[in-house]
């Protein structure tokens, strides 16, 4: 057990063979450490540091991809805001425009709502003037309550708008927005966390059979094994597209099969239909993912020294007795960590959902909601949030694994 | 007796069981082969053992978008990125393995962190570095991303590999006056071969898988990688995929790999439990 645990962390064997502390050997040695280490942490940082910062950044900015404005520092406008629509911002303006059915006249206005000072200016009081600051190069509030459209040509005359001065139902034209505020981004949560809970949960129960068979000693054990490998040796999108190819609504084999065994009473669309997309992209991540939770779970199996088994034979304990209450305990630091990584695994899920079901509102992941974002619909901003979101779930859950992991670890010592 | 027919009913259960997770296992592969060499309307009848067997869509899958391409690029890709890492990870996973320092632990935690990011996390962040560095849709801008998952990786598993060495070795070395450098070199190095070998072969796989950064910084055809050419083949009708031609591409990328991971069946088992890499 002890093996297998350092094994699986470096981090646990830190407090060993330090050689006397201070000579100068030591010091060369630690100094050779830091240049070995310097080349290795400059890359990392460029390709994991660098991005992740900057996708931050570029959650707090109103980024738009391929856009010709600079990008705008928002706050968390892209996580949760509660205003007029994000859309309706507009870069020469300095703020939201805003279309407003008046309570009182029921007449539509044209309206320019200021976020900082949260004032609504009327566009029909819109004059030239020229007594403006000429060294504002962007529209700004000036002392008298007005807002100044600076030219932007570098013009002389410039333009002011007067606040509106009638009433203003501001649940009418404002409404909660952000990533926060958005029901697919909940869907796609729910849809990721119901995966990653079925499918590791069924991978766990799975595996841990696979693996005991596989652990049993009789003739063929290295066939079964070299079958239980293929699928993790399959590309995930290779393995989505034969599923797709399998579950296919017209010619799939599933449906041929199924038809043929009575199951089913005429042919399924299994990654259309609403109620069977989720589970058949489910069926495919156990079938593809099981084979390396078996195998994790095998490697801790071999560990087990067989005198306890024998002690239990002679003892008379039956093998299911066995199995609950000395195997499970025994393995559970090793399942543990393979149920955490695949848990990591699942929630990040792209590229199988993408392939076998694009980007269908039914099983739609946190991950293709924030490409879809990104790309599709090129909000940098909104999606780096969505993105920024999801890092922050999963490295909560890394944490949580770093912390299960060391007191598993230390408490094999 | 009736012990005995016991004993041979669980036997006889047993067999079936595992003989139910073979097929389980195997079939979707052997279905796409079979699948694959069934051409025209062949394609969509249910024989389980191909009655004409034609190399037909294998030939179209070259003819029809330039998969040969395809592969030369995640050749290309894969190895550079991996070569890159290891080369960076061999010293790297000495200074975390071999020498104790201050933040040797919290180093480790980064790598380990960063090796299960999300790789949606950075996307926009990396869009923006790859457009910085000139680099959109070249098999550069893959290469520079693929090192944000095969960089920690190798580090990690090179790392528990150079702990579990001997310090005999290390120390004999250094009385002889030996250099870190050295050490390496002359004396880990040549210890290293099979598990550069694992490391290296798991990484790859790793590369040669990646879908979301290949899908999202390459543009053209001819630039694609062979998952996302795959994902992305269409045919003459918009209705229907050419399920004949993207099972060939499958068969075609699959053997390999399978191959690869059944000669190295037993130490790709130990790199896993060493890195427990995403499959």
């Amino acid at each position: 057990m002890t093996d297998h645990a350092a094994t699986a962390s470096p981090v646990a064997a830190v407090g060993r063979a330090a050689p006397p502390r201070g000579s100068s050997l030591t010091r060369q040695r630690v100094r050779a450490a830091w240049t070995f280490l310097l080349p290795m942490i400059v890359v990392l940082s460029l390709v994991a540091g660098w991005p992740l910062l900057s996708t931050m950044y570029l959650s707090f900015t109103n980024a738009f991809l391929g856009g010709t404005a600079e990008a705008r520092f928002v706050g968390f406008q892209n996580y949760a805001f509660y205003g007029p629509n994000l859309r309706d911002w507009d870069d020469e303006f300095g703020g939201f425009f805003v279309t407003y059915e008046s309570v009182e006249t029921g007449a539509a206005v044209d309206l320019l709502y200021e976020p900082d000072s949260r004032v609504f200016f009327d566009f029909d009081t819109e004059e030239d003037i020229d007594n403006f600051d000429t060294s504002q190069t962007v529209p700004y509030l000036a002392d008298d309550g007005r807002w100044i459209l600076v030219p932007l040509d570098g013009g002389t005359g410039a333009t002011a708008l007067s606040p509106y001065e009638g009433e203003i139902d501001t649940s009418a034209v404002f409404s909660w927005q952000g990533v926060l505020a958005d029901a697919q981004w909940w869907r796609s949560v729910w849809n990721t966390i119901w995966f990653s809970v079925i499918s590791v949960t069924l991978e766990l129960v799975l595996g841990l059979a696979i693996a005991l068979i596989l652990n049993a000693n009789m003739p063929g054990r290295g066939l079964l094994r070299a079958a239980v490998l293929i699928p993790w040796a399959i590309p995930t999108i290779v393995s989505a597209q034969m599923w797709g190819w399998m579950l296919n609504d017209q010619y799939g084999v599933i449906n041929e099969i199924m038809l043929w065994a009575g199951l089913i009473s005429e042919r399924m669309a299994w990654t259309a239909n609403p109620s069977t997309a989720l589970p058949a992209v489910i069926a495919v991540d156990v079938w593809k993912t099981t084979p390396f939770m078996a195998l994790l779970i095998l490697a801790a199996l071999q560990l087990l020294p067989g005198e306890i088994y024998e002690a239990g034979k002679v003892d008379g304990i039956h093998p299911v007795r066995m199995f609950f209450k000395v195997t499970l305990p025994l393995i559970r630091p090793a399942v543990m960590v393979a149920v955490i990584f695949r848990a990591l695994d699942a929630l990040r899920i792209f590229d199988l959902i993408y392939v076998l079901t694009s980007n269908s509102r039914d099983t739609m992941s946190m991950s293709i909601y924030a490409r879809q974002q990104l790309v599709d619909f090129q909000n940098v901003g909104f999606g780096s949030a969505a993105s920024t979101v999801l890092f922050v779930i999963i490295a909560t859950f890394t944490v949580l694994y770093i912390v299960l992991g060391k007191v598993n670890f230390d408490g094999g010592r | 007796m009736t012990n005995r027919t016991k004993r041979r009913l669980w036997r006889v259960a047993f067999y079936v069981l595992v003989a139910f997770i073979i097929v389980y296992t195997v079939f979707p592969f052997y279905w796409a082969i079979v699948s694959s060499l069934k051409a025209g309307s062949a394609l969509f009848q249910v024989d389980f053992i191909p009655p004409e067997p034609a190399w037909d869509n294998y030939a179209s899958v070259f003819r029809e978008q330039p998969f040969a391409r395809n592969i030369m690029n995640s050749v290309i890709v894969s190895s550079v990125s991996v070569v890159l890492s290891l080369f960076l990870a061999v010293t790297a996973a000495y200074a975390l393995g071999r020498v104790k320092f201050k933040g040797r632990g919290a180093l480790l935690l980064i790598v380990l962190g960063v090796s299960m990011f999300p790789q949606v996390a950075v996307l926009s962040g990396m869009y923006e570095l790859v457009g910085a560095l000139d680099l959109y849709n070249t098999l550069g801008s893959l290469i520079l991303s693929y090192m944000i998952f095969t960089l920690p990786f190798t580090v990690w598993v090179l790392t528990t590999f150079m702990r579990d060495l001997p310090t005999e070795l290390e120390e004999a070395a250094t009385v002889d006056g030996a250099t870190p450098w050295q050490i390496i070199i002359k004396v880990f190095m040549p210890l290293m071969g099979p598990a550069l070998a694992t490391t290296g072969l798991l990484a790859f796989i790793a590369a040669w898988n990646e879908f979301l950064f290949a899908l999202t910084f390459i543009l053209s055809n001819d630039t694609r990688t062979v998952p996302v050419a795959i994902a992305l083949i269409t045919g003459g009708s918009q209705f229907e995929s050419p399920w004949g031609n993207i099972m060939a591409a499958s068969v075609i990328v699959t053997v390999p790999l399978i191959v690869l991971v059944l000669i190295f069946q037993r130490k790709i088992v130990s790199g896993l439990t060493a890195g427990a890499v995403k499959g």
